[in-house]
């Protein structure tokens, strides 16, 4: 399959009206010398049925969460989505249209970020939010920079409490600049205002934390934002938007900058992507904010419009000055969380959030009875849960795979101190028989 | 046409979606959190019914173009259709519904996958190694800026701070570079809109790290002294760098890696049929020569012996720029498209989308300014007629004229160099008479232009709204709803 339309006959005409035999004449401003001279050993030229065929024979291979029971979170989450969220995605005046550069034909993206942008910030407690980002990890890297751009100083430290990876990304978009990082310790699975405090100093642009952390655990925000705004550092949250269904908004609590992960709302894990970035701030750091940004205006009728606004921070404006390189958003996906949350809705929200904070409770508490396993901290968590198990985590996760369960994680991958320990996640799609089937198979295993 | 926004729809009280009740035992929820970390109230989301959200969205699907509504000859964007069978193909559950954390050995169908990608990736550039992790265009740039920085850094050189950028380049270029803690030296193009030889000698030195290049130019024109300026810039102790983003006019026909290039970001969702989702989700992934490769983000795809893993292994790597292993939905169409078109066809793709360019810039020869009157690649760029100037009528007129004959206008005021740009790229997904009918529209929007311009300066009138007060929404920002 080509999806080139041309017959023989026009391919003719157009030649013709060119004034050439062959299309070969319209390759000759490519150098001989760099020209290939082979076909391109590609796989392919399959019918749509032999497609068809391939792909779901690749798929088949596959056991994703739809076949077992997922007690796997970490950044990327099992919740439900309902149906109407791929049906308005399949739309396809959406997905095949390009960034709302000509907003009269485009009102249907721009209006759709509008309101993604304003369920942002009613979840996040800011003023601004803004059209998304490529995912929590680059909006945490981003918001960084934002933070150093913001107070002009090139220091930021992080909580080890932070995803793994998220901590990965930050480490790699601030490499170019040059900007310091700095790890800030955890006891109890929390990051302490104190140990923050030791770190952060005159020259630190942000405190960045998790909330709820990489372990599930609740960091308490209102301290840790004294302790940023004590030296004049931001504090820089990445929140999970289902618990702020039920949580404080870090904006309450006195959080600069909020950004997350938006995969939670409506959108199907993928094997880890695309996702969604969202970043949200207060209003005085507007003009600092990278990526788009969709604003409400006029059009000459004096009818209410929607445009994307602000540009002048922008790459294809400002080039070398821009306040980022980002030249996209992940419209779709930003759709996506809008449709879920206008679905689920303001009191929807807080019953999903309630449903994974008294599931998760549950497990825990089932999971911590269990003879070969032990809590290692009890500050309050929501989703997830950290537990220190007897056997290794590798051999427990077989084990449950047996019995169509995919465990949690093994935290010693990327905390030494913590091997020996997993994280478990348990969404609102998790039923007490699934929870009760987890704690048998684990403790036959003790 | 308007659509009130959904916080204005439903009722207090009314839900689109139920949830089943808790089946575990409830605990009081102050046993489980401190109450002084619970929201008093719940955020003020929408309170709608299913179907109201439903037919919300629909209507404002109806006020947006997509390819899907009409042709869309959005120059350097290459609007090309978006086959369906590969949305089916990352919709099935096997891709969907896969966990990042979940074990290699149950998602061994997703690893070859992007594996193969990897490989095909490479075969059609002639690099040597690929990354998948990149969101997008942008973030492909950082990915290989970033490589080329830790690469000098690892042969000693730091004193390379510079970074070459010709100016007909696209925005991201110099913003990237900037990002990546170098500084900018732009390089001005010459008469023919290729990059000026004598000024890029100008610049090279022991203190350029390397030269961003597009090719084909943005002005839709092979760089015909890409050999040579390869040259310049490898014996000046730079790397050449590859914007992907008009690789639609080449494939089968030549490699960047054949042509020198360093390091390459691709655009899935330009030459691969991915669709680009009214801003996104799409994807940049990265190829680079051997002596780059130990850079590369972790983790890569390998393959050892008949089983695909993620090798995270990789000391000099720069790290991540993404969590997990990038846009893998976006990944699983562009290589639905790959095996649709194979090797032969992806040349067929290269042939017909530069047969379109100049057969349209043919049509339009005697009705638009072409600055570069040489053969195009798969777009081209053109001006106004004098005219048009002389009657007060800029290239914005005619973009908004064009929407009342129902398609998306090319790209205009890009490159920067050319006054009035006005960018065509038709793709080779489009029929003769789709281009046929768009020439013939433009000739007489142009004719209006001639005989009554007030027409073109006040279009459009038939799209959903008009014209917006651009400069009001920037004065005074109006960003979000919020509760009275």
């Amino acid at each position: 399959m080509r999806f080139i339309p041309h017959t023989e006959e026009e391919r003719r005409q157009m030649l013709n009206l060119l004034g050439i035999e062959n299309t070969d004449r319209l390759f000759e401003g490519i150098p001989r010398e760099v020209r290939l001279n082979r076909e391109l050993q590609v796989d392919g030229g399959l019918s749509e049925m032999e497609l068809s065929r391939h792909m779901a024979s690749l798929a088949e291979v596959n056991t994703g969460v739809d076949k077992t029971i997922c007690f796997l979170g970490a950044g990327a989450y099992d919740h439900y989505v309902p149906s109407a969220v791929k049906h308005i995605l399949s739309r396809s005046e959406f997905y095949t249209a390009y960034t709302p550069y000509q907003p009269e034909i485009s009102q249907g993206v721009l209006q759709s970020i509008f309101e993604y942008q304003s369920m942002i910030c009613l979840l996040t407690g800011m003023d601004v939010a803004n059209a998304s980002m490529y995912d929590g990890a680059s909006a945490l890297a981003e918001a960084a920079l934002m933070a150093c751009a913001s107070t002009r100083r090139d220091r930021v430290v992080v909580a080890r409490t932070v995803h793994p990876e998220y901590r990965e990304v930050v480490r790699t978009y601030l490499y170019g600049p040059g900007i310091k990082i700095s790890e800030a310790p955890y006891r109890e699975g929390l990051t302490r205002a104190e140990d923050a405090a030791g770190l952060l100093d005159q020259n630190t642009a942000a405190l960045l934390v998790q909330y709820p952390n990489f372990f599930g655990c609740i960091e308490d925000l209102r301290k840790l934002a004294e302790a940023a705004h004590s030296v004049g550092a931001l504090l820089v949250v990445c929140a999970d938007p289902i618990a702020l269904g039920m949580l404080k908004s870090p904006g309450q609590c006195g959080a600069d900058i909020v950004v997350g992960e938006g995969q939670p709302l409506g959108i199907p894990l993928s094997y880890g992507g695309p996702y969604l970035g969202f970043l949200a701030c207060r209003e005085k750091f507007l003009r600092k904010m990278p990526g788009r940004i969709v604003g409400q205006t006029t059009d000459v009728d004096g009818r209410r419009a929607y445009v994307l606004t602000l540009q002048a921070r922008e790459q294809h404006i400002r080039r070398d000055k821009a306040t980022s390189n980002i030249c996209s958003n992940q419209a779709l996906c930003a759709l996506a969380a809008t449709v879920y949350l206008s679905l689920v809705g303001r009191h929807g929200l807080r019953q999903v959030a309630e449903l994974c904070l008294q599931k998760t409770a549950y497990a825990r508490n089932l999971l911590a009875k269990l003879p070969g396993y032990r809590l290692p901290w009890q500050s309050p968590v929501f989703k997830e849960f950290v537990i220190e198990t007897k056997v290794a985590p590798e051999i427990i996760n077989r084990e449950l795979l047996k019995h169509n369960i995919l465990g949690g994680l093994d935290l010693g991958r990327y905390y030494p101190e913590l091997a020996g320990h997993m994280l478990f996640c348990v969404t609102e799609k998790r039923s007490r028989r699934e929870i009760d089937l987890l704690a048998d198979r684990l403790g036959a295993m003790s | 046409m308007t659509e009130k926004l959904i916080f204005e729809l439903g009722s207090p009280g009314r839900r689109g979606v139920e949830f089943p009740a808790g089946d575990v035992p409830a605990t009081a929820l102050h046993e489980l959190l401190p109450r002084e970390y619970l929201r008093e109230q719940s955020p003020p989301l929408p309170e709608v019914g299913e179907l109201d959200a439903v037919r919300h969205y629909v209507r404002l699907s109806r006020m947006n173009f997509g390819v899907d509504v009409g042709f869309y000859p959005l120059g350097s964007c290459t609007m090309k259709y978006n086959p369906k069978v590969a949305e089916d193909a990352a919709a099935l559950n096997g891709f969907a519904n896969l966990h990042p954390y979940q074990p290699a050995e149950l998602s061994q169908g997703a690893l070859r996958l992007m594996y193969e990608t990897q490989q095909d990736l490479a075969e059609i550039t002639g690099m040597d190694a690929f990354t998948l992790q990149p969101a997008a265009g942008a973030h492909g740039e950082m990915t290989g800026m970033l490589m080329i920085k830790a690469y000098l850094e690892s042969k000693g050189e730091t004193g390379r701070t510079k970074v070459i950028v010709p100016d007909s380049a696209h925005g991201t270029n110099p913003a990237t570079a900037t990002l990546c803690g170098f500084q900018v030296v732009e390089v001005k193009s010459d008469e023919r809109g290729g990059v000026d030889l004598a000024a890029l000698k100008q610049v090279l030195g022991p203190d350029v790290a390397a030269l961003m290049l597009t090719n084909p130019s943005t002005l839709g024109l092979f760089e015909d002294h890409i050999i040579e300026i390869a040259d310049l810039v490898h014996r000046a102790g730079g790397l050449l760098y590859y914007d992907g983003a008009n690789l639609n006019a080449i494939m089968g026909y030549a490699r960047p890696g054949d042509m020198g290039f360093d390091v390459v970001h691709l655009n899935l969702h330009k030459t691969f049929g991915t669709p680009h989702g009214g801003g996104g989700p799409g994807a940049g992934p990265v190829g680079v020569k051997a002596e780059l490769e130990p850079f590369l983000p972790k983790p890569v795809v390998i393959k050892q012996g008949d089983s695909y893993l993620l090798d995270y292994k990789r000391p000099q790597s720069i790290g991540r720029v993404k969590a997990f292993y990038g846009n893998f939905g976006v990944v699983v169409k562009a290589y639905t498209y790959l095996r649709a078109l194979g090797g032969r066809g992806l040349k067929q793709v290269s042939e017909f989308a530069v047969l379109n360019a100049n057969y349209l810039m043919k049509r339009l020869s005697n009705h638009l300014r072409i600055p570069y009157r040489r053969v195009c690649m798969h777009e081209f760029v053109a001006s106004p007629p004098r005219e048009c100037k002389e009657r007060g009528i800029k290239t914005l007129d005619i973009a908004k004229r064009l929407l009342d004959y129902g398609y998306h206008p090319p790209t205009v005021y890009f490159p920067l160099i050319v006054e009035e740009a006005i960018m065509i790229e038709p793709t080779e997904t489009e029929s003769k008479e789709t281009l046929d009918r768009f020439a013939d529209s433009l000739i007489k929007v142009l004719e209006e232009a001639r005989e009554n311009p007030e027409t073109l300066k006040n279009a459009p009138y038939t799209t959903p709204v008009r014209r917006l007060d651009e400069v009001a929404a920037a004065r005074k920002p109006v960003l979000g709803w919020f509760p009275e």
